[in-house]
């Protein structure tokens, strides 16, 4: 008999979309999350409404490591379309779930399996109504689960209790499904395989949410004013989260709202909506996916050459076209970077963390209203869709910065003397005025052709190569506002791992096994925005070997750090692959020891 | 070819309006549009409105798109902000600025190229949502900045030069307005100023979006005397629905009115707009009427002109977001920031 496998393991969960499987696989996430025991989930689901397969990953690690992996000790099968794979994904000697009105034939016998009596238990429970019967029936295999690897039954009732916000009839529906389901595995099932759980103390203090959520808070906290945005997957969510927390968080005493929320008729008009608003003085955001950023090219040029800030969350696809809406991707970094067609150079803030997504949310509009200029953050699905534990989010530590704004008293003192593109401070930020300002000589036409330091229409080739330099000078300095990369070091390491965004844990993950098992050490560096600071060039001449790894086909970060630092090109190494499927540690791992070890 | 006075010809007169500002206040940059152009005919008859109307030019936001009639707000009111935005994509930029202080009101001029065809989308977005807007379209049935292509107003059988015949139907601007929802949908002539002046006054004072589909001849590409966007066509082919005048808040009515026949529609701010009987008898509040009435434009040979549809009383966009009282652009941090204290109820409703 081997070893009992404690608190170490993936569970994934093979369900029909549609059929309210999410409810049972965040239970039993959260119930986990409760324990103690350091968990992630990831939804693999298709861009479909209804009927078919989708997957449900958690990873449990006593270790906190959290990426994703390849390897499936337990398997849970309630869908007939995707038995034959479910069966086939479980490692030798791990546990098989399945529905047992599924009648297909078990081939298998070097792993342990459990038929799960669904439909009898559910004919049982009288007190579900019929409608509802097939969604809560997904509470059976949480039951048996819970049963056989000794999920705590009182965390079971914290997360539904969080789930259905303290309603106590679906609580109660739901489980006593778990209840029942567990007491028929007790009764009827013998434990033969060796995964258990057991409670820690590893996530004490920590939250569990999504990163469009955690974008959505940031916002508030931010002061966002002005949100415009059109449905997309997998963005939709932090608009919604918007219209969901705006009321509890921003209603004034009186009832009265300080923001306004509109569902546009597209991805243009989102961004026009926002570009208004920027314009007019507000706190304005869109966020969109891809195929969305596509659309608002246009505008993006407009809100760059007219110095409009706004910002513009990116929750990445997989693209080009409409690619692969359900799955995640680091594609759009090159894209976003020079948004617009003539001379473009957008800023960008890349969110690693649940945590910063909350805290972007709120600096994206300090740094966009400081530049005057559109700030790109790019999440992406893996982030902005799953569920994350997370240190709390912390109150933004400085006062929003609303940039240079003239009002009826300046323009007083000035005696109205200005021009909205004048550079008077010399860092290439000019003065803005907004609608409204009451003074006479306030007003100023905004337009996206050419035009000159009081924003008259121009044509003059001096006047349009000056305000173009201006712009890059201006730019050049919002580093200084991009936050730091992270930087982790290993002492007497000589190899280097540059990252961004969602690929935090596996980064992590890998420089464990780099160190542990091929006594490889790593530093390595998650880079937070573009354009680059100072840090990130340090690092790179630091060692002799820098692996960028990234989630696209053609290593954008690694084109970026090539236009930027020529000179340092051969420090410098592509590791770049997507299939849609988040990055797991042993790709890292195998990707370098590949060129490491010749 | 007709006389016009261009923008910022007239020399200042030295009258003073209730707002304490001449009519040179209201100016804008010279035109650099074509003499003659309808454009600068409405240009002038928009600084005109706002003169007599009082309008003060900081609570008014000009907006526009890209194309000729786009270029125009450059040539009126230099006091008021404004923002000449994307082609066709007015609106949306309107959208989001009318937001930033609810007292202020928008002045848009669009074309038929820059709303009937790349912008047909967030027209009849803005026309949905009844923006805070005067939206005019100043249509000329051509595309000039680009030297006289067909436009999607132009009637099939236009020929032009370089172009030859047209093959597509027109789009009618009122008509897409009207089925669209708009609450305020008006069509006009340049070569009749006085409606021009009339139904912009009005059009201020409505609440919600005023769509002006006003025909503008373009005197260099489409001014030919058989095009139904020319001088020579409109002046002899015009019919006015009625004779329209605007008349302000608690202003005695003088003019000589016919119970029963002669219509009259107050505004959300007590003003009236007066439309004298002319030949028919027709009432703009009653939206089957006026369905009738631009179903007959399509087929009369003619060009129908006035106040086609108006409903006062219904909410425009702004209103229906429970906004607080002052500006949202004028809130302080305070305002904008949930307190400190907030930071541990949201994270304790984080799981």
């Amino acid at each position: 008999m081997s070893e009992r496998i404690v608190n170490d393991f993936s569970i994934t969960v093979g369900t029909v979309n549609g059929s309210g499987s999410q409810t049972a696989n965040t239970t039993i996430l959260r119930s986990l999350f409760k324990m103690g025991i350091p968990v992630s989930g990831k939804n693999m689901f298709p861009s479909n409404i209804q009927g078919l397969p989708t997957w449900y990953t958690i990873r449990v690690n006593k270790d906190g490591f959290i990426a994703r992996r390849e390897e499936h000790e337990i398997v849970i099968c309630m869908n007939a379309q995707s038995f034959a794979k479910d069966l086939a994904d479980v490692i030798p000697g791990g546990a098989f779930f399945y529905d047992d009105s599924i009648k297909l034939d078990v081939t298998r016998d070097d792993i342990i399996v459990y038929a799960m009596p669904v439909k009898d238990l559910m004919r049982e429970q009288k007190d579900v109504p019929s409608n509802l019967k097939s969604l809560v029936a997904n509470m059976v295999y949480v039951g048996v689960l819970a049963q056989i690897i000794g999920i705590d039954f009182d965390k079971i009732k914290a997360a539904l209790e969080f789930h259905f916000k303290g309603k106590q009839k679906p609580i109660e529906l739901n489980y006593n499904v778990v209840l029942a389901a567990a007491e028929w595995a007790k009764e009827n099932l013998e434990k033969k395989d060796l995964y258990y759980t057991k409670p820690m103390d590893k996530t004490e203090g920590l939250i569990m949410t999504d990163g469009n959520t955690a974008g959505a808070l940031g916002s508030i906290y931010g002061g966002v004013q002005f949100a415009a945005w059109y449905p997309i997957t997998p963005a939709s969510s932090l608009a919604e989260e918007l219209v969901e927390y705006l009321p509890q968080l921003r209603k004034r005493e009186d009832g009265k709202n300080t923001y306004a929320v509109v569902q546009a008729e597209d991805e243009l008009a989102a961004i026009g909506m926002c570009i208004g608003a920027g314009w007019a003085g507000l706190r304005a955001m869109t966020s969109t996916s891809g195929p969305g950023l596509s659309l608002m090219t246009e505008f993006a040029g407009l809100a760059y050459y007219g110095e409009v800030p706004i910002v513009v969350w990116d929750v990445q696809r997989v693209g080009p076209s409409t690619g692969l809406p359900t799955r995640t991707s680091q594609g759009d970094l090159t894209f976003t970077h020079y948004l617009g067609h003539g001379d473009t150079e957008q800023v960008i803030l890349l969110p690693g963390t649940v945590n910063e997504c909350f805290e972007f949310g709120w600096r994206a509009f300090d740094i966009a209203e400081h530049m005057q200029t559109p700030v790109f953050v790019l999440s992406d699905l893996e982030l902005g869709m799953n569920q994350w534990m997370t240190e709390p989010f912390e109150y933004p530590d400085t006062p929003m910065d609303r940039g240079k704004v003239l009002w009826e008293e300046d323009l007083e003192k000035i005696k109205g003397d200005w021009g909205r593109y004048r550079d008077i401070d010399g860092d290439g930020i000019p003065y803005r005025t907004f609608p409204g300002n009451k003074f006479p000589g306030s007003a100023y036409f905004m337009r996206g052709t050419g035009h000159n330091e009081n924003a008259r229409y121009s044509e003059d080739a001096d006047t349009w190569a000056k305000m173009m330099d201006r712009i890059k000078r201006k730019y050049h300095n919002a580093a200084k506002f991009i936050p730091k990369p992270v930087i982790e070091n290993n002492k007497g390491a000589t190899v280097g791992i540059i990252a961004y965004g969602s690929t935090e844990p596996v980064i992590r993950e890998a420089r464990h096994q780099l160190r542990t098992e091929a006594d490889i050490k790593c530093d390595s560096m998650r880079i937070r925005g573009v354009p680059f600071t100072d840090e990130i060039k340090k690092f790179i001449e630091s060692h002799e070997h820098n692996y960028v790894v990234e989630l696209n086909r053609d290593g954008q970060m690694y084109q970026l750090l090539l236009v930027e630092y020529p000179q340092l090109a051969e420090k410098l190494t592509s590791v770049a692959y997507n299939d849609g499927l988040p990055a797991t540690a042993r790709w890292v791992r195998e990707s370098i020891l590949a060129t490491e070890v010749k | 070819m007709m006389a016009e006075a261009l923008p910022m010809a007239n020399t200042k007169n030295g009258n003073i309006n209730a707002a304490g500002l001449e009519k040179s206040d209201y100016r804008g940059n010279p035109t650099t549009l074509c003499q003659g152009c309808g454009h600068n005919s409405i240009s002038n008859q928009i600084i005109a409105a706002c003169y007599e109307m009082d309008v003060v030019p900081e609570q008014l936001i000009k907006f526009s798109g890209i194309g000729c009639s786009s270029k125009s707000p450059t040539y009126f009111l230099n006091r008021s902000f404004g923002f000449n935005s994307l082609h066709g994509r007015m609106p949306s930029i309107a959208t989001g600025a009318l937001f930033a202080d609810i007292n202020m009101r928008g002045l848009g001029v669009s074309g038929d190229g820059d709303t009937a065809s790349i912008g047909m989308g967030q027209f009849k977005h803005a026309v949905r949502r009844n923006l805070p807007m005067v939206y005019i379209v100043e249509n000329n049935g051509v595309y000039g900045l680009t030297k006289g292509q067909f436009s999607a107003t132009a009637e099939v059988g236009l020929s032009l030069k370089h172009q030859g015949s047209n093959l597509y139907m027109p789009i009618d601007i009122a008509w897409e307005a009207l089925v669209g929802g708009a609450t305020f949908v008006a069509r006009s002539f340049a070569g009749d100023p006085k409606q021009v002046k009339e139904l912009i006054k009005a059009a201020l004072r409505h609440k919600g979006i005023a769509v002006l589909d006003i025909i503008s001849p373009c005197v260099t590409f489409n001014n030919q005397d058989n095009a139904y966007h020319s001088y020579s066509w409109g002046k002899e082919h015009e019919i006015a629905l009625h004779d329209l005048s605007y008349v302000p808040p608690a202003t005695e009515i003088l003019v000589d009115y016919e119970a029963g026949e002669d219509h009259e529609v107050t505004l959300h701010d007590g003003s009236t707009i007066m439309l004298k009987k002319l030949e028919r008898d027709f009432d703009p509040s009653n939206r089957a009427e006026s369905i009738q009435v631009l179903e007959e434009a399509n087929t009369c040979n003619c060009l129908l002109t006035g106040l086609i549809y108006v409903d006062p009383s219904k909410p425009e966009l702004t209103e229906l977001y429970n906004l607080v009282d002052e500006p949202l652009n004028r809130l302080k941090e305070s305002d904008l920031r949930p307190a400190p204290e907030t930071i541990d109820q949201v994270n304790s409703l984080m799981f």
